[in-house]
Parts: C-alpha cells; sequence; structure tokens
C-alpha cells in the first residue's frame, strides 16, 4: 500500500524524524486560511498523488509569501497532474503539502527496502540525494553505500556509524545523522514497511538534517495487524475500475490494450497477456480471479472487464485445479445473461470438471467461440482481430 | 527417482482440520500420498479420516515417524508453524499458505539457518513426483510420471506446462512450485543442482516471471554447472513497472526484474527460451529429440 507524503511525514514526526515545517491544505478556503499571516518568505507547494516524477511534471513549485502560494495551491487543487509515472489521465491532486522553504547545502538520500536475494532488510545510503537512486547506482556505484541487517541482531551502530562516514558529512552532524537512520529503521519494522525512503535527505545552512521527502510504502500481507494505517489509505489514487474490483477480492490491474482477459492464477493471467502480444495484440488488464473463485466473483470479474469500453474482445482462460471448470462456466452463463455482451468471447477451459464446463456453455443458447488449447485460444483470438 | 518427494515421504498435515486443510488431505490421500498425521492445537486425539491429530508438529513427530509436513494454516501463524516444524525435525517442510507478511518470512529464513529442513514456499501449488507422491493443491491427474524436472513460480501457469508436456507423452520426473512470495525458501539453484544430480531427469522447464533476480541466478547457474538442457518461459512481458501482479514478488521494481531481459540473460548463457507459451511443450519435445 502506497500512501501520500504528507502521511508519511506525519509518520516521520511520530518517530522524531525531522520534516520541515508545513501544512495540508484541501481546498482554496483552506490555502487563504492556513497563510493567512504569513510574510513574504519562500515557500515550497507540492501536490500530493502516489506517483512520483512531480518535480518535472509542475507539481512541485518554490514561490514567495502567501499571494503567490495561494495561487499556486489553488492552480493545482482538484486538478490531475500527469507526470512520467501516471498514465495518461494522471492522478487527481485532492490535498497540497505547503511547506517552508529550507536553504540547503547537500542533498542525501536514504533508503530501506526489501533485499529478496539475500532476504533480510537493507539500507542504501548515499552522498547524491535528489536524484534516481538506480540512475545513481548505475552510474556512480562508488557513491552508494548499502548494509544488510542481521535479522537476529537488526540494525547495528557500526553499520549507521559506517554509512554517515560514506556520505562525507561533517563529523558534527554524525549525532543527527545515526539518529534518523535509526528511527527510520524503527518505524520500517514497526508498521511493516516494504520501502521507507527519503530523497532528498537535505543538510540545512544553518546545519539542520531535514527529510524534505517522505515515501513510505507498506506490505499490503501485514495491513492485518496495522488497523491504524488503514484510513491512510486513499482510494481515489487508483484506478476505479481496480477498486472495484478490490471490493470483489478480485486481482485486477488495468492496462491500455483492447483484449479483456480473465485467468485464474496470476502466473498463467501474466502468460495469457503475454499470448495475447504474441497474436499482434495488447491485453486490456491482468484479472486474477484466483483459485477459489466463486460463480459470482466470475460474474464480476466479467463485468469489471466489459465495463472498459476499449475492450473488443474477451479472452477467458481457465486452467481449473482447485477451481473447478463448472463453477466458472456457471459464473460466465449467468454474467452473459445479466449483462449486454457485443464483443467476442473466446472461452479456453481445462482442467478439473472440464466436460461439465464445456456442456454448460454449450447448452446455454449463448454464442461463445471455445478453445481446445492454448495454441487453438490465440489463433481465435487472433482471428476476431 | 526424482527429487526430494517420493514414497518414502510420510506427511503431516499441519492445519488439518481448516476448510482447505481438510479438503487437501483428502485429495493428497487419494493421489497416495501418505499422509501419517495432522496438526490442529487443542484437537490432539481426535482424527480426520482415520488419520490421527496432534496438538504440535514433535508429538506427531514421536509417534508417527512424519518426515515432512505440508503448511495450511492461516498467513498470521504460518511463519510460526514452519519453525515449529522445523524444530520438530521435520526434513521437507511445504508452505502452501499465501499472504505471510515479508518481514515473518526474513525471520524465518533466518530461524532455517544451520537447519537440515528444507523449505518450499511459501504461497506455492507444492510439490509432485507423479505416481509418487504429492504435497500440495495441484490436480495430481495432469501429471505422469517421466523424465522431465518442471520448477516454477507461479501455480496454474505450471498446470498449463505440466498439460502441454503430458499431452505429448512427456512425463515429469518432479514438479516443484517455489512460491510467488519476495522471500522463499528452496530457489531455482537448489533445484537445479538436484534435477543435475538425479539420474533420472533428462532436462529441465523453468517457468519464471517478473520480479527479483532468482532467473539471472538461475543462468547463471547453468552456464557454470549444468549439463542437462534448461528450457525457460519468463511470464510478464506485458506487466507494466511499479505493480504487483497477483503474487507479492512479481513486480518490475526500480528497473530490476523486467521479463525481456531475463530471457535475454537466460538466451545469453545457452538456456533454451521459450517466448510463446502456447509453445512450451513442443520446444521441450525438440529439445529431447521427440
Amino acid at each position: 500500500m502506497k500512501i501520500h507524503e504528507y502521511q508519511a511525514k506525519q509518520l516521520f514526526h511520530e518517530y522524531r524524524i525531522p520534516i520541515p515545517k508545513g501544512v495540508t491544505v484541501r481546498s482554496a478556503a483552506e490555502v487563504r486560511q492556513a497563510l493567512a499571516g504569513l510574510g513574504h518568505i519562500p515557500l515550497v507547494i507540492k501536490a500530493q498523488i502516489h506517483a512520483g516524477g512531480r518535480g518535472k511534471a509542475g507539481g512541485i513549485r518554490i514561490v514567495n509569501g502567501a499571494k503567490e502560494a495561494s495561487r499556486a495551491a489553488e492552480d493545482m487543487i482538484d486538478k490531475r497532474l500527469v507526470t512520467d509515472q501516471t498514465d495518461s489521465e494522471g492522478s487527481p491532486v485532492n490535498h497540497v503539502l505547503i511547506e517552508e522553504a529550507l536553504e540547503t547545502v547537500k542533498e542525501l538520500y536514504v533508503g530501506f527496502a526489501i533485499n529478496r536475494e539475500n532476504a533480510c532488510v537493507s539500507i542504501i545510503a548515499s552522498s547524491e540525494g535528489g536524484m534516481e537512486i538506480e540512475k545513481v547506482a548505475a552510474e556512480t556505484p562508488e557513491k552508494i553505500a548499502m548494509e544488510m541487517i542481521d535479522p537476529s541482531v537488526g540494525l547495528r551502530p557500526f553499520q549507521v556509524n559506517r554509512l554517515f562516514y560514506a556520505t562525507g558529512l561533517d563529523s558534527k552532524l554524525s549525532k543527527q545523522m545515526s539518529s534518523i537512520i535509526t528511527n527510520l529503521y524503527r518505524l520500517f519494522m514497526y508498521k511493516d514497511c516494504s520501502l521507507a525512503e527519503i530523497n532528498p535527505l537535505v543538510v540545512t545552512k544553518d546545519g539542520q538534517i531535514v527529510a524534505l521527502d517522505a515515501k513510505l510504502n507498506f506490505d499490503d500481507n501485514a495491513l492485518y495487524r496495522h488497523p491504524e494505517l488503514m484510513s491512510l489509505r486513499d482510494d481515489q489514487q487508483e484506478n476505479p475500475l481496480e477498486v472495484e474490483a478490490s471490493r470483489h477480492h478480485l486481482n485486477y490491474i488495468k492496462l491500455q490494450g483492447n483484449v479483456g482477459c480473465m485467468v485464474n492464477g496470476a502466473g498463467l493471467a501474466m502468460a495469457t497477456m503475454d499470448l495475447i502480444k504474441h497474436v499482434g495484440a495488447e491485453p486490456a488488464n491482468f484479472l486474477d480471479v484466483g483459485g477459489s473463485a466463486t460463480s459470482s466473483m466470475v460474474r464480476e470479474g466479467l463485468k469489471i472487464i466489459l465495463s472498459d469500453k476499449a475492450v473488443k474482445l474477451v479472452f477467458i482462460n481457465i486452467f481449473g485445479g482447485i477451481l473447478r471448470c463448472d463453477t466458472l462456466a456457471k459464473g460466465v452463463v449467468s454474467a452473459a445473461k445479466e449483462l449486454d455482451i457485443n464483443v467476442p468471447l473466446v472461452i479456453r477451459l481445462e482442467g478439473t470438471n472440464v466436460d461439465e464446463g464445456r456442456r454448460i456453455l454449450a447448452d446455454s443458447g449463448l454464442s461463445f467461440t471455445v478453445a481446445e488449447n492454448l495454441k487453438d485460444a490465440a489463433e481465435k483470438v487472433s482471428a476476431f482481430l | 527417482m526424482s527429487i526430494i518427494v517420493n514414497k518414502k515421504t510420510k506427511v503431516v498435515v499441519q492445519g488439518i482440520t481448516g476448510q482447505e486443510g481438510r479438503f487437501h488431505t483428502k485429495q493428497m490421500v487419494e493421489y497416495g500420498t501418505k499422509v501419517v498425521a495432522g496438526v490442529t492445537p487443542g484437537k490432539g486425539g481426535q482424527n480426520l479420516d482415520g488419520i490421527p491429530i496432534f496438538n504440535a508438529v514433535r508429538g506427531a513427530v514421536r509417534e508417527t515417524g512424519a518426515n515432512a509436513a505440508a503448511i495450511f494454516v492461516p498467513p498470521p501463524f504460518a511463519a510460526d508453524a514452519i519453525m515449529e516444524a522445523a524444530e520438530a525435525g521435520i526434513g521437507l517442510v511445504v508452505c502452501l499458505t499465501e499472504g505471510i507478511p515479508t518481514l515473518d518470512m526474513i525471520t524465518v529464513h533466518q530461524y532455517m539457518k544451520g537447519k537440515q529442513t528444507l523449505l518450499i514456499g511459501p504461497n506455492t501449488a507444492g510439490i509432485i513426483s507423479p505416481d509418487k507422491c504429492k504435497i500440495g493443491v495441484m490436480a495430481g491427474y495432469i501429471h505422469k510420471k517421466g523424465r522431465v524436472g518442471v520448477i516454477s513460480r507461479s501455480g496454474t501457469l505450471t498446470y498449463e506446462v505440466v498439460d502441454q508436456l503430458t499431452k505429448r507423452g512427456i512425463g515429469q520426473s518432479t514438479c516443484v512450485g517455489i512460491g510467488g512470495d519476495p522471500i522463499i525458501g528452496l530457489n531455482y539453484l537448489d533445484l537445479l543442482e538436484m534435477f543435475e544430480k538425479d539420474k533420472d531427469t533428462d532436462a529441465v522447464v523453468m517457468i519464471g516471471e517478473i520480479g527479483g533476480r532468482a532467473e539471472e541466478d538461475a543462468a547463471q547457474y547453468h552456464s557454470n554447472h549444468m549439463k542437462k538442457p534448461l528450457v525457460a518461459f519468463v511470464a510478464g512481458v506485458t506487466a507494466p513497472p511499479g505493480r504487483r501482479m497477483g503474487h507479492a514478488g512479481a513486480i518490475v521494481s526500480r528497473g530490476v526484474g523486467d521479463a525481456e531481459s531475463k530471457m535475454r540473460i537466460l538466451k545469453d548463457a545457452g538456456i533454451t527460451v521459450v517466448k510463446n507459451p502456447a509453445h512450451i511443450g513442443e520446444t521441450v519435445a525438440a529439445v529431447l529429440g521427440q
């Protein structure tokens, strides 16, 4: 789960990680109220969306004084912001963060993440903040310091020390930096983060280290033990069809193509999307109905696929193991009767109770194209395009 | 022969009285797997269709000689169940549970270091040596005994591949789902090594997907240590970066783990890469000279 920068900064504050003074506003009226009486000081106006790339897209602006700030904030609120990391429609800006602009002398990077290969949490620190860390790692790997954290003892002071000296900062900043790194580690572990990143972490002109940005992602599998985090979820940052799908326990991701697909199992769903590309088309979505889908889930899934107006053909690919083909077939037939389907439907069924499933489709009186196997399905999909 | 599981495997099912545990225990027994015990705290002394239930794994091992565990315990308790089985001296733990928090799996991984227990999963369909033993949730009947090893990160995609093989008369020695999570037990490397040593495996099929670097490591391992042919498929060419594609571990993150680069690295290592998922069976047949 992703959260907004202003929410991450509230958590930073709870965990005693210094952040700039600021206020989050939701409307023009709130902007004027928040800035009333403020003199002619430099401010940063930051649009709050989950996607990155805000700076280049005009979602972060530096202004002088309340008047300019109000204008900039009002420009952003209730608009959509398109960045190189959003889709072409962009993400809605419902919150704007207004912060004091700090005079900085140095930008650093600090980030905790899960290290899959070593099965541990790792931390990266770099003297090159404010850029994409992947770029720094690729171009100037000597400017990256990494520590693997032994889960039996946690992050050790000697590691924090090593990271600090790798950043090349003046020794008198060591105490501040150690405290920030240690507190961010505590936050990562206590809240089951999958990513906790400060980019940039800045040194101000008067020698303070402050988190100018804040990014926290949480492990979805661990949310059950953090009910306090659930209120931070912002559905509006997600595609409405994806939100609707998750309500029915369906795993749906909207894509840009025109062949809708419904599959059981994530791996087979990806392979099915790849197959669609192989026949010269593009998948309209990823949809995994899961191993224990009921016929009502199948019906809801089909509804969601069809509500994407770009869809010109639906390909249902089910390899029934736990999910039985007859269950699937009943769901498809009931959905087809309820919905007005004007696009061709290619169905490939295999596995448990396949004969019963095929019989239900054949007896329904509805027109489906049934494929024998994956190869046959590919040909039949391609024939409709 | 086969790897890891065979006719001597004796299984204790942890979480045997839950809906999933109960259903799949029945399926495993029907397939011929020796399920010798079940564990559900508080239900010790009872039995399920004649299978004795214990309160803890230790008792089950002592009384029945179970040497493998199948875990159907819900996510909040599954990490603990893995550690309990390892502590009780179980040689193989297959964790079917999906949705275990990543930090819990880091603890498990640490706990298992230095122990002899092999862990498969979590978030796996399990392992099957056709006609000998099945520990998992896969449909048994699509498999056929034979000489091709299968390793995969996904469930139903493995059924698809196995089905393509079986329909061409190509049987399998052992099929292993290593699991779709970011942190798992046995990985490709461990299994490639076992298949390379197994006298009854002639070739291996690897079903990869986006996320992490496991396929890249496997490519390197194959060129340095293996003589047997490897056929690889990587799912997710069309997956958008930064999105988690169903499996917790299936995500192209920060430029790492996309399908195209995985396939390129595998191909450069001399491995047969199949691009079209409908062509996996025929490619394996060609590699075997059939």
